[in-house]
């Protein structure tokens, strides 16, 4: 083949700034290269802009509990395909394909533990499974951590991530909010605390459910928190959004949410929040 | 879906409806005798509605729920109840006319009936705003519960919306949170309630009315975790091909009940409620009286086990040996 003949490789974006993705990551909130083992020690959030990068629900179980404390429980629970539900694809497959890819049966991880010595149930979801949607293994994984707090009579912490309702699951995935609200309810009828942790991104039938009942409604600094996603919002007003519409910050002031936390201050401001709801002595430095 | 006021697949019986009405110009005009041809034309007319209503495709059936002739909210507190004084306003924003409720009788006894309301033109529509519910919407209806409680008074409530209003203000005043504090609310009402899906139960903004003792769902109506034509437009990438997501979503009152989700269903008409609204109002009212009579006889502690235990029980999901549970 003569030089000039030679075909020529279309520059793709990601050949100009190649970073090494196992040692670099770039931030998101002001483009600097980090190191990833420095933006580990630091939770995700990067020194420079403090913007809050994504965790898995693994990390946020490392960082909220104490060291060791962690016992998992109904990780064997599966989703099953009560539709017969295909769409482009088979919801099995789909089930499967993120299952291999987080290596978890579903979106949410759930167990009880440790929080500076209290003993909590706690649930966290995890986004990168099929969007961090609610299907009914979600449902009732949340709803049984909650029913372990009420038989332990101990505070309950659900970590949100999550697009909403699991449609393969049709009507099953809505009512998922519904039982979700229900033990919500009997631990609120027995003066149980429960504290809701909303990341980003919690919206659709999540946010309308147990992400914003909490006793405290914690949210990480500029999460997506809301109900209809801003694109449907657009397409409905006709009109672009303001900036920062549907953030953490714009919930804090429409009252939606009690605090808008550090990922870094999260574990001391629960402890502090739950020894108060406890009517517990103050922690040993003064948390 | 035609523009007017007949659903595609109703041609044959619309076109056999006037076929009569022709028929029957002729007798009067030039007295012909033509009882026996007519009561012919009537029989095919009453099998062919018969059939055509038994046999709905799913997509049929959405634009059945969806029919602007179907009886609405205030219609049925027309047809079904007496003596409805309407209350209004949530007492902190305004008062969202996408929902109505107030007192009224069943039978000559008080209950809080509450619903969606749409409107049947555009006038009524931009008032109503076709039905979907601003938070302040599912506020007022949280406060007309917690007054049936106070009260003693059992509580009807009527879905039919397409969903929750996906605007800015609506989103500004919270209506995650109004929806959510409206789910633990009436899982813990100490009161009988039942809901009755009408027409169409379009998600979040359905269910917030729909934690309750009994879910009715007229024979027709739809109930759903999204539209059809949403969930299209995300996981087949376009709105036009409802007609699967329809038949995947599994929405009819059939599939409902067949679920475990719906309680029981209310028989519509042959036609369907659009068709005849008083026979449909009498089948409400039976059926109505009948879970509402069920649901007084036990005590309160009683009833709320149940309702928990029946949203708690709700999906389906592989269990500890991967047989299906739930």
């Amino acid at each position: 083949m003569a030089w000039f003949r030679k075909d020529k490789k279309p520059l793709k974006a990601t050949d100009r700034r190649d970073v090494p993705t196992d040692v670099f990551e770039k931030c998101e909130g002001c483009g600097e290269i980090l190191y990833r083992e420095r933006l580990a020690q630091n939770l995700n959030v990067c020194p420079d802009c403090g913007f809050h990068l994504r965790v898995t629900a693994d990390r946020y179980l490392e960082i909220l509990l104490d060291e060791g404390s962690f016992q998992e429980m109904d990780a064997h629970l599966q989703s099953a395909d009560p539709l017969g539900f295909t769409d482009l694809k088979a919801y099995p497959d789909r089930v499967r394909a993120a299952e291999k890819k987080v290596g978890r049966n579903d979106a949410v991880v759930s167990g009880h533990g440790t929080l500076d010595g209290l003993p909590v149930c706690i649930a966290v979801m995890d986004f990168r499974f099929i969007g961090g949607s609610m299907g009914s293994v979600v449902g009732e994984k949340i709803a049984r951590a909650a029913r372990k707090a009420l038989a332990e009579r101990c505070p309950l912490i659900v970590v949100s991530a999550s697009g909403g309702a699991r449609m393969m699951e049709g009507i099953y995935s809505l009512m998922q909010m519904a039982k979700t609200s229900a033990v919500l309810a009997r631990m609120h009828e027995e003066g149980i605390p429960y504290v809701s942790v909303l990341t980003d991104p919690t919206t659709g039938g999540v946010t309308a459910s147990y992400a914003m009942l909490g006793d405290a409604n914690l949210a990480e600094p500029g999460a997506l928190i809301g109900f209809a996603g801003p694109r449907v919002i657009e397409e409905t007003i006709k009109q672009e959004l303001p900036k920062g519409f549907q953030r953490s910050e714009f919930l804090l002031r429409q009252g939606m949410v009690d605090q808008v936390v550090d990922r870094r201050e999260l574990k001391d401001r629960i402890a502090v929040l739950l020894r108060h709801m406890l009517g517990a002595p103050a922690g040993g430095d003064g948390a | 879906m035609a523009a007017g006021p007949h659903l595609e697949f109703e041609k044959d019986i619309v076109e056999l409806q006037e076929q009569i009405e022709r028929l029957e110009g002729l007798a009067r005009n030039k007295g012909l005798d033509v009882a026996s041809e007519l009561q012919d034309l009537q029989s095919k007319l009453e099998v062919l509605r018969r059939e055509t209503y038994q046999n709905l495709r799913p997509i049929e059936q959405v634009q059945v729920a969806r029919h602007p002739q179907r009886p609405y909210t205030l219609d049925y507190l027309d047809l079904v109840f007496s003596d409805f004084q309407e209350l209004h306003g949530d007492r902190s924003y305004r008062d969202d006319e996408a929902i109505v409720g107030g007192w009224a009788r069943l039978d000559g006894n008080t209950l809080m009936v509450i619903g969606h309301q749409k409107g049947r033109d555009m006038k009524e529509n931009l008032r109503r705003n076709f039905g979907m519910p601003h938070p302040e919407g599912y506020r007022k209806a949280l406060r007309l519960m917690r007054m049936a409680e106070k009260f003693g008074r059992p509580v009807v409530t009527f879905i039919d919306t397409p969903g929750a209003y996906p605007g800015l203000g609506a989103e500004e005043r919270g209506q995650a949170e109004a929806i959510a504090t409206n789910l633990r609310e009436m899982a813990r009402l100490r009161t009988p309630t039942v809901s009755v899906v009408i027409g169409e139960g379009g998600s979040g903004g359905a269910l917030a009315l729909g934690v309750t003792d009994r879910i009715l769902m007229l024979e027709h109506s739809i109930y759903s975790v999204i539209s059809p034509e949403g969930c299209a437009a995300i996981l087949w990438r376009s709105a036009e091909h409802r007609e699967k997501a329809a038949q995947a979503l599994k929405l009819t009152s059939s599939n409902l009940l067949a679920l475990g989700v719906a309680d029981d269903i209310v028989a519509e008409p042959d036609g369907g409620a659009h068709a005849d609204w008083d026979q449909t109002a009498r089948q409400l009212q039976r059926s109505l009286a009948k879970h509402l009579s069920e649901l007084i006889e036990l005590d309160m502690d009683t009833l709320l086990r149940q309702r928990w235990a029946k949203y708690e029980s709700m999906g389906a999901w592989l269990g500890e040996d991967g047989a299906l549970d739930g």
